[in-house]
């Protein structure tokens, strides 16, 4: 009995329970509230609509609460319960050994499908069965209670002169303002995590010698100058923006003042497409047809550079993966975030400023070049930060085709490793959670993420500025 | 008086002794069935409308009824809107300026505009009032270029309130000073004509006030054109005044006749408030 309350869908439960509670406890509210009025044909202060909300409201919140404790925490409370009872020979396993021990378990559970597995698993699977099909039964339970708590005390309170609009708007508020408080949390716990990971590495490793050593060897020796990783990074973003920034302005300028609103029409969402593929496509299409190009190129270089004896041996590396093939092709992909956002500043210049200049007999391309272009400013320059921190912060591409190198070197056609490859080296494969080599991720996170933040400050900085001038 | 006498006599010229003898001269600008077409829709129907120098012509009529299209015309600023096609012939100094080889940023340097919102450019006073010049290569030097700027912010009647602060943003001036910069802005190209589209439909009582006195003082100068919503101001700055209504020009002829003695139903309807 208890074995099958453990194979209840408790997702589909909770959520109809949820539903139902909200339903009733806004009839129970609203049918109060006509009462009331029938009745005595008492003059209220809200209407029964509110009454409604506020009920349901009342009847949600606790049963809400303890849905959310019971998914957040059912796997390992029913997880620690089934350990005290595991015998001995348990013991001498791993944790990450028991925990995906645990896991088959539970998916067993699930599933129904031990019945022909070995005696041990068989018997912990109906033990782990009996275990959360009590906490399941006790959790609808203790909501329903919950729920009935909830809306007879909200019920009470349904009067003439009860202010229930008040409370129901207080009570949206309250929820808009959790929907925000969510998205700054996470922000706030990821870079607290990032902090508190990284001061763990700088323990073990001296800042110093991890932002200015120039040898980064962390997978065989423990070398963790990130130097070359750096220099890798902005190698790349920077031939990428050679790339993105002018395709991206000039396009936008044609789009925003040269073409014609059918052309412009059909272009923008075109050229946004470009962001739309995936970053591994870019990737492969970087390693398997541009980064032979690029080396064909070098190579085809070398042999002219020594022909006319200029110099006697290969002047450029001509790797099979280069920085060059990975910045161009990220120069492609960042080319929508230049063109879309400068577009749109550029079509927010105010009309009247053209009509000014065309009316003084400017031509085109001087009310582009000094009348718009310049009031456009400061919103061109937001974009290219934009997308100078979506190029740095890019993986896909440079991992497919920049190569795993770490290394400081101006040539182009060498390969170069970023920070974000190195991450995922670091990360992949098997690793251990308190070793200096994966805490480098770490730290390597919190550098791209305090470069981006600073990206983004400049940014509005500039625009900021703009506006104390001009408005 | 027959009507071919009134095309030809320019009121501009009239109470002063000395100018008798040009009191009958030819247009500056002479529109001969002007039409403009938005996207197909006829906006403006078959306007024929001469232009006097040396004074002000006022376009009057209720909202939607062409007079601004109409001007927009006379420096050919309608082609800058997609869609927008007009027909029709404008003689200016016996050149039609809607041929093909006219080429419309030469027009435009010698038909300036003031719009209805102020527009000056997000630069320092000084250039947006240098900028006409320079884009038209006007001066050789910054010497030059000063004196042009002195001499049109004179004009504009705005020098003293703002010769020590030149570098500042011309738009951290107040709504009447912005728009007579813009004013300013358009006189230092030394255009012959200036179109001014309902220059002081934003502005307060006095600042238009002002924007008046200097439209009054600019027509010994130069041939202005003017559209507003405000009858009364028609009838303190114009010598000339023309009645739109429907994209039809309705009437037209000496500002004193059309406000005393309208010859159209619609106009006397429109001046005494019946409409619009």
């Amino acid at each position: 009995m208890v074995q099958q309350l453990g194979q209840l869908p408790m997702g589909w439960l909770l959520t109809a329970l949820l539903v139902f509670v909200v339903t009733t406890g806004f009839s129970v509210g609203r049918i109060r509230a006509e009462r009331y009025l029938v009745s005595g044909g008492h003059k209220f202060h809200s209407r029964g609509n509110y009454h409604g909300y506020y009920v349901a409201m009342w009847g949600l919140l606790p049963t809400l609460l303890i849905a959310a404790v019971y998914v957040l925490f059912s796997q390992t409370a029913v997880f620690g319960l089934l350990n005290s009872e595991l015998p001995e020979g348990f013991h001498t396993l791993s944790k990450a050994e028991l925990q995906s021990y645990l896991e088959a378990v539970a998916g067993a559970a699930k599933t129904g499908g031990y019945a022909g597995a070995d005696r041990i698993f068989a018997t912990v699977t109906s033990r782990f069965l009996e275990l959360s099909g009590s906490l399941k039964a006790a959790t609808l339970a203790a909501m329903i209670l919950a729920a009935i708590g909830g809306i007879s005390y909200a019920r009470r309170k349904v009067a003439p002169d009860f202010r229930a609009r008040l409370k129901v708007e207080r009570g949206a508020e309250a929820f808009l303002f959790l929907c925000a408080a969510i998205a700054i949390a996470t922000t706030v716990g990821i870079v607290a995590s990032l902090l508190y990971e990284s001061l763990r590495f700088f323990a073990q490793v001296p800042v110093t010698d991890f932002l200015f050593g120039t040898r980064w060897n962390a997978q065989t020796s423990a070398e963790f100058g990130a130097l070359p990783l750096f220099f890798g990074t902005f190698m790349i973003a920077l031939i990428a923006m050679f790339v993105a920034a002018p395709i991206g302005l000039f396009a936008a300028i044609y789009l925003s003042e040269y073409a014609s609103v059918r052309t412009r029409r059909y272009m923008k969402p075109l050229l946004e497409m470009l962001a739309g593929i995936p970053t591994v496509v870019y990737g492969f299409f970087a390693l398997l047809v541009i980064a032979p190009g690029v080396r064909a190129a070098a190579l085809g270089i070398n042999s002219l550079l020594i022909n006319i004896g200029v110099t006697s041996e290969p002047f450029l590396a001509a790797q099979p993966t280069s920085a060059l093939a990975a910045g161009l092709v990220m120069g492609v992909m960042v080319i929508p975030f230049v063109s879309s956002l400068s577009d749109d500043v550029i079509n927010a210049v105010p009309q009247t400023l053209r009509d000014a200049a065309f009316a003084m007999g400017a031509t085109k391309s001087e009310t582009i070049k000094q009348i718009i272009l310049p009031a456009a400013l400061p919103g061109i320059v937001a974009s290219m930060l934009l997308a100078v921190s979506r190029a740095i912060g890019e993986t896909m591409i440079v991992v497919m085709a920049a190569g795993q190198r770490a290394r400081i070197s101006f040539d182009p056609s060498t390969d170069l490793t970023t920070i974000t490859v190195q991450i995922v080296a670091l990360l992949t494969g098997e690793t251990q959670f308190d070793s200096p080599k994966t805490l480098s991720a770490f730290a390597l996170g919190l550098v791209l993420f305090l470069v981006t933040l600073g990206f983004n400050l400049i940014a509005l900085r500039v625009v900021q500025r703009y506006r104390e001038k001009y408005e | 008086m027959d009507t071919t006498a009134q095309t030809d006599y320019n009121p501009a010229l009239t109470g002063d002794g000395a100018d008798k003898a040009q009191a009958l001269v030819y247009p500056r600008i002479d529109c001969k069935d002007v039409s403009v077409f938005y996207s197909g829709k006829q906006a403006v129907f078959d306007v024929s409308l001469p232009v006097y120098d040396r004074s002000v012509t006022a376009l009057i009529g209720p909202s939607g009824c062409g007079k601004s299209t109409f001007l927009r015309c006379l420096n050919r600023m309608n082609d800058t809107i997609d869609g927008a096609k007009v027909t029709g012939e404008i003689f200016m100094d016996g050149e039609n300026i809607n041929s093909p080889e006219v080429d419309p940023v030469l027009l435009r340097s010698r038909v300036g505009m003031v719009f209805q919102k102020p527009n000056p450019f997000p630069k320092s006073i000084y250039d947006n009032i240098a900028y006409g010049p320079r884009i038209h290569g006007l001066v050789e030097d910054r010497q030059e270029l000063d004196a042009i700027v002195e001499k049109s912010l004179r004009r504009a009647g705005l020098w003293q309130e703002v010769k020590d602060r030149l570098a500042q943003p011309g738009t951290s001036l107040s709504g009447g000073q912005q728009q007579r910069l813009c004013i300013a802005r358009a006189i230092a190209v030394r255009p012959e004509v200036i179109l001014m589209d309902e220059p002081c439909s934003s502005l307060d009582p006095i600042a238009t006030a002002r924007i008046e006195e200097l439209i009054d003082e600019l027509r010994k100068r130069y041939c202005i054109v003017i559209v507003t919503h405000s009858m009364q101001q028609a009838a303190r700055v114009s010598q000339r005044t023309a009645f739109f209504h429907l994209g039809h020009l309705v009437e037209m002829g000496d500002t004193d006749q059309i406000f005393t003695s309208p010859r159209e139903r619609r106009t006397e309807d429109y001046i005494t408030g019946r409409f619009g």
